[in-house]
């Protein structure tokens, strides 16, 4: 047995040991989760295929700049099973539906409202519309504006890079054949083609526009990557296709 | 602090000194301090057998509570406790509060609501917070829309129809509104002129005569415009072309332009680079049939409907 005046003597010893104490709490909380099957709903059609994907890069480019702006400190991502919220917003957000996020975006305050299935809520217009001047389609809204999303250009040289970072969190955009080959498996083959980063370039512009996100067809501007990023939220799991009960068993 | 006065009450102390002569009381906890920490023992022993508790493995303790509910397709299912499965239990509990006013909505067709107070009043409420929730992002708390940008849903107008079946069908399905762009090869800036005069013409707005004849020509003629409007610039319903002749403008804002000049501009602008907005999102797979009924009955009745068409 250790004697007592050895730890209170021993300024790292004892640093060592606190940290140790104060993280038994957290580490129950946390490690479990990685064991306990279905903590991530598992979410797929009928095929096989799974329904939450990463994001493109133009949608990638526009959660980066959703962080950038700060969005998350008003608007949260996450439903709630609360039967209010599914009145509001629609379907209780999945552990599945953040599993590419890193960080998440859950937020922690509603100023403004959830944003977890904000996508094809709008229109396209709506969107740039109200992100450039939100009074003026929501009279009462307290919102910045954020003109110069449509007035810049978006910097897309290093979204490569960006998803490589990603790639090491473990999400899984493909940098070889083997890599691409098990995500067309995953996702299907138009998915796995916009996971794979030595096309990034290529599939952000060809996705901005064919979407044309800004209603301005000859320019990738960061409005169309928040855009895009805005009209994907919350909209890959079909739940059109599933009971309303499909993810209780998993908790 | 005088030495001696640590040990002058000839309490207990807990042993340890520090720095020569520090030591520490150790004074039993009051006992209503300690019975509220032996009961908060206790809840949480209960909370364990009851709820949710401590992972094991693959798995966890679910406790001996339990919800039943019905899903939406009706099926009953017991299951151990968990805030997803009280959802759907609160869920079920709603639908049900709901189900007599959806299911006579459902069942009475469009035109005879507003025969019937109850489902009339059921219908403003409900519909309201549908609106509100949905459809007032674009279309503004009150139905009024906004120009360039929406139409208004008060007024007799109605670009694709205001019957019940037309507003239903544009719930349910979106819509997208088409021009072709007339600028640039198709015609020249003075076609263009002399037809937003003969377009402002039909109306009733102040316009030059002689601009709006050649205007005329070209409406029926080169530029086509008849094709969708239709030859007395009244529109066409079905392919939500817009009626030309009533005083209601969406896209080019004719009654806030403060000239005759800035109204030709205003409807230059448009037949120059013509639409392709107007873009309404379907709702059919986010909102019930039943919500869309009654969206349909609430814009069609609270809002006002045209019928006239």
């Amino acid at each position: 047995m250790m004697d007592h005046s050895k730890i209170e003597k021993n300024l790292g010893l004892m640093l060592v040991m606190v940290l140790f104490a104060i993280s038994i709490g957290g580490l129950i909380e946390v490690v479990p989760l990685f064991f306990i099957q279905g903590t991530v709903e598992d979410v797929k059609t009928a095929e096989g295929i799974k329904m939450v994907r990463p994001y493109s890069p133009l949608e990638l480019r526009g959660r980066d700049i959703y962080i950038r702006e700060g969005c998350y400190l008003c608007h949260s991502q996450m439903i709630r099973p609360f039967r209010d919220e599914a009145m509001r917003y629609g379907h209780y957000s999945l552990a599945a539906e953040s599993q590419y996020d890193h960080p998440f975006q859950w937020g922690s305050k509603r100023t403004g409202p959830d944003l977890a299935r904000v996508g094809k809520k709008y229109s396209n217009e709506w969107q740039v519309q109200h992100l450039i001047a939100p009074r003026s389609m929501v009279p009462e809204s307290v919102m910045p504006n954020y003109p110069w999303l449509l007035a810049s250009e978006l910097d897309y040289s290093d979204v490569g890079d960006r998803m490589g970072a990603l790639r090491v969190s473990g999400v899984p955009y493909s940098t070889n054949k083997a890599e691409y080959d098990q995500n067309v498996k995953d996702f299907g083959a138009d998915v796995a083609k916009q996971l794979h980063i030595p096309d990034s370039q290529k599939n952000l512009i060809e996705q901005a526009q064919a979407g044309n996100f800004d209603g301005n067809a000859a320019n990738v501007s960061e409005m169309d990557a928040v855009v895009a990023y805005l009209q994907v939220l919350g909209t890959m799991v079909d739940f059109s296709k599933l009971d309303n009960d499909s993810f209780v068993k998993y908790r | 602090m005088s030495q001696g006065n640590t040990q002058s009450q000839g309490a207990q102390t807990t042993g340890h000194v520090w720095d020569d002569d520090l030591q520490e009381y150790n004074n039993p906890l009051p006992s209503w301090w300690l019975w509220a920490f032996y009961l908060t023992i206790i809840f949480s022993i209960t909370y364990w057998v009851l709820y949710p508790a401590w992972p094991m493995g693959k798995g966890f303790t679910t406790g001996i509570s339990t919800i039943t509910y019905k899903n939406d397709k009706g099926v009953e299912k017991t299951t151990h406790w968990s805030t997803r499965a009280l959802l759907m239990k609160d869920l079920q509990d709603a639908r049900e509060m709901q189900k007599p006013y959806f299911d006579k909505v459902a069942a009475t067709p469009f035109d005879q609501i507003a025969k019937s107070p109850d489902l009339s009043n059921f219908v403003a409420s409900a519909g309201k917070v549908l609106f509100s929730d949905n459809c007032a992002a674009c279309h503004q708390s009150g139905g009024q829309g906004k120009m360039a940008f929406a139409p208004n849903l008060t007024d007799d107008d109605w670009i694709y129809g205001g019957t019940y079946d037309k507003i239903q069908a544009t719930v349910a399905n979106g819509r997208h509104g088409i021009m072709p762009p007339k600028g640039g090869a198709d015609l020249s800036d003075v076609d263009m002129d002399n037809l937003a005069n003969y377009v402002l013409s039909l109306s009733g707005e102040p316009s030059d005569s002689a601009k709006a004849a050649v205007g005329n020509e070209l409406f029926h003629g080169k530029a086509t415009c008849f094709s969708c409007h239709g030859a007395d610039g009244k529109g066409n319903q079905d392919i939500g072309s817009a009626n030309l002749t009533d005083k209601i403008w969406l896209w080019a804002d004719v009654p806030g332009a403060g000239s005759a000049d800035k109204k030709v501009a205003a409807v230059k602008a448009v037949i120059a680079s013509g639409l392709n907005k107007g873009v309404m999102p379907a709702w059919g797979g986010r909102l019930s049939a039943d919500q869309i009924k009654l969206l349909t009955v609430y814009v069609h009745d609270v809002l006002g409907g045209g019928s006239k068409k």
